[in-house]
């Protein structure tokens, strides 16, 4: 007697058993309704047993670890499960929607876009209803608890599907020694094996199967070389035999793990998927799958007495077997489109009294939450058209069978090559485009001794490229294996009615509520290729991706319009195979490790000091540093006050910083910057402008000259790696020549920025022995200095238009130094500044930021920094587009400064310019680049790209705002010392 | 996700690397005596071929080192990685009808792949 386990449907308690999924602790139950349909809100229940479910979707869980749409076949039971049935209101017993199945015929495919198309203005206001009727379950709106991990796996063998196949062919894999991984999509291992009972096992293939199947996973068992893992479904099968797989664990801490799995082979055994039947009313629930029923009866689940099978083949009758060996007082009856079979198994069915009507179909079904009935007609074997009526069967349960279809998605998915194979109208795995191997049902071999066969050959193959030799690898027992002989099966892809096919609701696709009147319309309105039909009547879109419904679409579609389905084609089989939570996908890269964090050596001391932070690309860098309860404006004008006054101090660790040595390292720089460095003596600094070949700016800052062949350049936080890879791109691909060789140093140097009047004062206390005039060392030059025992490279360079000192040690050291200048800068009164007050300083003093003053479409001479653009060199990068048509124009935007007549306006940043206020739309002729309070000057300040703005110098223009228009005047970009004075004072 | 076989690495997962584009295209030695259109040519004309196309890609996240790679964009098969300087390989093969074909194999669009048997 197993565990008895408690759940929840719809909020009612109910008891289930322990290894059972929630579709069979639900069926156990009696309960049959799980669902409505999507469109008309039909009640529906289960149709299968596995991943393929169409109907049976449920919401999972309450709160924050909610899951809209899983499958009830695919959840195994545990105790406290909560379920709760979707797409109805207010419950799943009486739903209002279901008053759109009666006004279906108002429904038909396209009545979205037919009829919401009109005015185009009311567009807004169908779409809130609209949006409201779409989509099955809620996402959850709290953050998820759970935690999701990704695994990465190398092997070389991968095998998808634990069935016999998928076993069989890991065993002659592992017995080459090979590392193999096998992933099940199940809990359980063995595939069809699971669907069979103990009363049918001494009966037909599944005796041999059952003992084959021990045989196979005894001996698996004892290799240590092969990893078995169940209740993982592998779901995308990408380039060079790239497979992704998502596991659901049964660890409460870790709720999913996806498979990152790079494979040398891949076997796949995904086995294969019953098709559904095509007449009027086939959604009811209780009308199932043959094998799905079969495996539920086969667990125990009393499906009812009076069970009718309703097929087009030899397989459906294993069903019927099962359900009268059962119990023999089950009253089962056959409705064979066929008109005849000399299958093994039809006689065995004959025998145990079993009921078979041969040319006889179901035309409809009667119960609305769960099947009661169905009419039966008889139609002509040649012309299939009805010739006679049966009349009513009243049932407990009605099975379909139309058939298999291998699963050959991955195989598709890898991009391989199907052929049609027209005996049983499938579609299988034809020629490889990877390295992989299909066998067994999703190859379209269904016997076991011919399966056994085709593996043995494929594997010896396979494993003949690892140059493995397996001779003597018969299968096991294969004489004993009894031979069943099944016969052709007949295709009817619209099974005749006899009401008129425009009133019929024969459904293709279950989840997405498509009929195969609707396939009808979509063709009769001009609809022909099969990628377009089906966006149209959205048939095979929803989560199910159309596993049941592809098939049967294309063989409506091929009746309706006369041609081959092999000329149709099918729709591409997308990945992933089955829906994937955004929570795995995630995996652990949620919240602080969505994106790596780069910090400072300095970042602890920032931290203590109650900085708040902003990200600069991966950089975490100190923004402000508020000092009781000051808010971000007070703090950063106090800092911007002290560096003008005192000294500021500011970590600019994070510049990237490049090392530039070798023979022609000074020929090198001449390239890639506008100006001429051949004059650039040992020890000195210069600033420069990188540009891209189009003439656009795309990088600034200073290098330095260390020795003879030795220079260091610092670029821009957010640039330092596109610079870094920008050079190396020119060094390696045009100008091999050049001897020069490029090393990052951006995170063995700290730098600290000393600013402001007192910065030399500063410096001398810190190495007293050291001559810090301004003979000696001048601005823009380089020094070599020992501070406190370690050598810092120490620039004379300013980025304020402060004096300034640039301190770069290596970063063990840095943090130590930082605390040290405090102590020494108190008298001073030191001032931490970050990066918002860098930007107030940098902007009075009118310097651009690359990527803030420009964006990809500014010159040099737009910056008005024509300057520091060479005339006399040959050429550089950028040099020739700035001389083409367009970057001459001379009504190009021009960097300027902004001053707003109101002086207690901060302008937006981004805000637009104009000439003349009309009304809108007005002509723009320029936008606010950067805007602060400089609390210097004591007003506000902007600096701007305005079109011909060098010339408007002194006029005014304007700034239209949502609520006022703001008046401004275009003036020089520099407002403070525009002499530089106090650089040297 | 496909491998690529860095010259100096090795086989290496794509996210290892970076694409630069189309390859062989050369930075004129003597900018100043073309033409704009010349220059604009050098500067913005790329093709975007269905089929093997030659293109730089860099082992960004490995060797940093740069090189060739003729690729079949229509099926992502990595025909042959050369080096830099090298001139382009001859390749054929598997190769769709352009405009709007899809090569034998390989496409990720089916539609037109069916055979009977």
């Amino acid at each position: 007697m197993s565990k008895k386990i408690s759940f929840t449907f719809d909020g009612k308690k109910y008891f289930g058993k322990e290894n059972h999924s929630l579709a069979e602790a639900l069926l156990d139950n009696g309960i049959f309704l799980l669902g409505r349909s999507f469109k008309y809100h039909r009640p529906r229940g289960l149709i299968s047993a596995g991943s393929e479910e169409a109907n049976a979707i449920v919401q999972l869980e309450t709160g924050n670890i909610t899951q809209p749409n899983v499958r009830a076949t695919e959840i195994t039971l545990y105790e406290g499960l909560k379920a709760k049935s979707q797409n109805h209101w207010p419950t799943l017993n009486l739903d209002i929607g279901s008053i759109n199945d009666f006004l279906s015929r108002f429904f038909p495919a396209g009545f979205y876009y037919k009829t919401f198309m009109w005015p185009p203005k009311f567009w807004e206001k169908y779409e809130y209803f609209i949006r409201r009727a779409a989509g099955l379950g809620e996402s959850p709106t709290e953050d998820d608890p759970d935690k999701y991990e990704h695994f990465h796996y190398h092997c070389d063998v991968l095998i998808v599907g634990g069935g016999i196949s998928g076993l069989y062919a890991a065993e002659l894999a592992a017995k080459a020694n090979l590392k193999v991984l096998v992933l099940e999509q199940y809990p359980k291992l063995g595939g069809e094996i699971n669907n069979q009972g103990k009363v049918s096992a001494n009966k037909f293939r599944e005796s041999d199967q059952n003992i084959i199947y021990q045989n196979i996973f005894s001996k698996l068992e004892k290799f240590d070389n092969v990893k078995i893992v169940t209740s993982t479904t592998v779901f995308a099968y990408m380039h060079n035999n790239y497979l992704l797989a998502s596991q659901k664990t049964n660890n409460t801490k870790i709720r999913e793990i996806i498979w990152k799995i790079r494979t040398k082979k891949v076997v796949l055994a995904t086995g294969s998927i019953e098709r559904p039947l095509t007449f009027h009313n086939n959604d009811r629930p209780g009308i199932m799958l043959s094998h799905s029923a079969r495996k539920y009866a086969n667990k125990g689940i009393d499906l009812g007495k009076n069970i009718i099978v309703f097929t087009n083949n030899d397989y459906a009758y294993e069903a019927a077997i099962d359900f009268k060996l059962i119990n023999n007082e089950n009253k089962v009856t056959v409705i064979d489109i066929r008109n005849n079979s000399k299958g093994d198994l039809i006689k065995e069915a004959k025998s145990i009294g079993i009921k078979i009507l041969f040319n006889h179909i179901v035309t409809n079904t009667r119960g609305r939450k769960r099947i009661n009935s169905i009419f039966v007609h008889k139609i002509d074997n040649e012309t299939n058209k009805i010739i006679d009526n049966y009349g009513k069967i009243s049932c407990d349960i009605l099975c379909v069978s139309g058939g298999w279809s291998p699963t050959v998605h991955l195989f598709t998915q890898s991009r391989g090559k199907l052929i049609f194979r027209e005996s049983d109208a499938t579609f299988i795995p034809n020629e490889s485009f990877q390295n992989e191997i299909s066998v067994g049902a999703c190859n379209g071999t269904y016997a076991l001794e011919e399966i056994l066969e085709e593996i043995d050959n494929k594997m010896s193959n396979l494993l003949s490229s690892f140059k493995i030799d397996i001779k003597n690898n018969n299968h096991p027992s294969l004489n004993k294996i009894k031979k069943i002989f099944y016969d052709k099966m007949k295709h009817l892809w619209i099974i005749p009615s006899n009401i008129n096919f425009k009133k019929t609701k024969m459904f293709v696709d279950f989840q997405n509520d498509v009929t195969a009147k609707d396939i009808q319309l979509a063709l009769k309105e001009g609809y022909r290729s099969i990628e377009h039909v089906k966006r149209y009547t959205t048939t095979g879109m929803a989560t199910d991706q159309g596993k049941t419904s592809n098939i049967n679409a294309l063989g409506i579609i091929s009746k309706l319009t006369d041609t081959p389905i092999h000329k149709l084609g099918t729709t591409t089989f997308r990945l992933p195979y089955t829906p994937v939570t955004f929570g795995a996908l995630a995996g652990r890269h949620v919240k602080e490790f969505f994106d790596v964090e780069r910090t400072t050596p300095m970042h602890q001391w920032h931290l203590d000091n109650n900085a708040k932070f902003e990200d600069v690309g991966q950089w975490k860098r100190a923004w402000y540093y508020p000092i009781n309860n000051e808010n971000m404006h007070q703090a950063v004008n106090r800092e911007v006050k002290a560096t003008r006054k005192g000294i500021g101090i500011l970590d600019a660790s994070t510049l990237g910083k490049i090392d530039i040595k070798g023979r022609d390292a000074n020929e090198f720089l001449n390239r890639v910057y506008t100006n001429s460095w051949s004059k650039l003596g040992i020890g000195k600094c210069r600033y420069g402008l990188m540009l891209g070949d189009d003439g656009m700016v795309i990088d600034d800052g200073v290098t330095s000259r260390l020795g003879e062949n030795h220079y260091v350049m610092t670029t821009t936080t957010g640039n330092a790696a596109s610079v870094m890879s920008k050079l190396e791109d020119w060094l390696q691909t045009e100008w091999p020549e050049l001897k020069v060789f490029l090393t990052s140093v951006t995170e063995q140097f700290a730098t600290i920025s000393i600013n402001g009047p007192f910065a030399t004062n500063l410096m001398q206390k810190l190495c007293v022995n050291f001559d810090f005039s301004y003979e000696n060392f001048p601005h823009m030059s380089f020094k070599n200095i020992e501070i406190g025992g370690v050598n810092c490279r120490v620039m004379r360079i300013s980025f304020t238009g402060e004096k300034c000192y640039e301190i770069n040690i290596p970063s063990s050291y840095a943090q130590s130094l930082w605390s040290k200048c405090f102590e020494i800068g108190k008298d001073f009164n030191i001032t931490p500044y970050g990066t918002e007050a860098m930007h107030v300083l940098r902007a009075e003093k009118g310097f651009v930021i690359v990527g803030q003053e420009t964006d990809g479409s500014v010159t040099p001479v737009d910056l008005d920094m024509s300057w520091i653009v060479s005339k006399k060199k040959y050429d550089f990068i950028g040099k020739r587009a700035l001389y083409r048509s367009d970057t001459v124009r001379e009504d190009r935007k021009q960097l300027v400064g902004i001053l707003t007549k109101d002086p207690n306006i901060v302008l937006e940043e981004g805000a637009q310019l104009v000439e003349e206020v009309s009304k809108p739309p007005m002509k723009m002729i320029g936008h606010i680049t950067s805007s602060y309070h400089s609390p210097n000057l004591g007003r506000s300040i902007a600096l701007a790209l305005v079109k011909e703005g060098l010339k408007k110098k002194g006029k005014t223009i304007y700034a239209p705002m949502p609520t006022k228009t703001i008046e401004v005047e275009i003036c020089d970009p520099v407002f403070i010392d525009p002499l530089n004075e106090r650089l040297s004072a | 996700m496909f491998l690529i076989n860095c010259p100096y690495c090795g086989e290496r997962e794509q996210v290892e690397f970076s694409c630069g584009g189309e390859a062989h295209i050369e930075r004129p030695k003597n900018p100043s005596d073309l033409t704009d259109d010349q220059w604009a040519d050098y500067l913005f004309m790329r093709k975007n071929i269905k089929g093997v196309q030659f293109e730089r890609w860099n082992h960004i996240n490995g060797c940093r080192r740069w090189f060739n790679v003729a690729r079949n964009t229509a099926t992502d098969e990595i025909l042959k990685v050369y080096n830099i300087g090298e001139s382009a390989p001859s390749i054929s093969g598997n190769n769709p009808t352009t405009p709007s074909g899809e090569p034998v194999i390989g496409s990720g669009n089916l539609s037109s792949s069916f055979e009977k048997k």
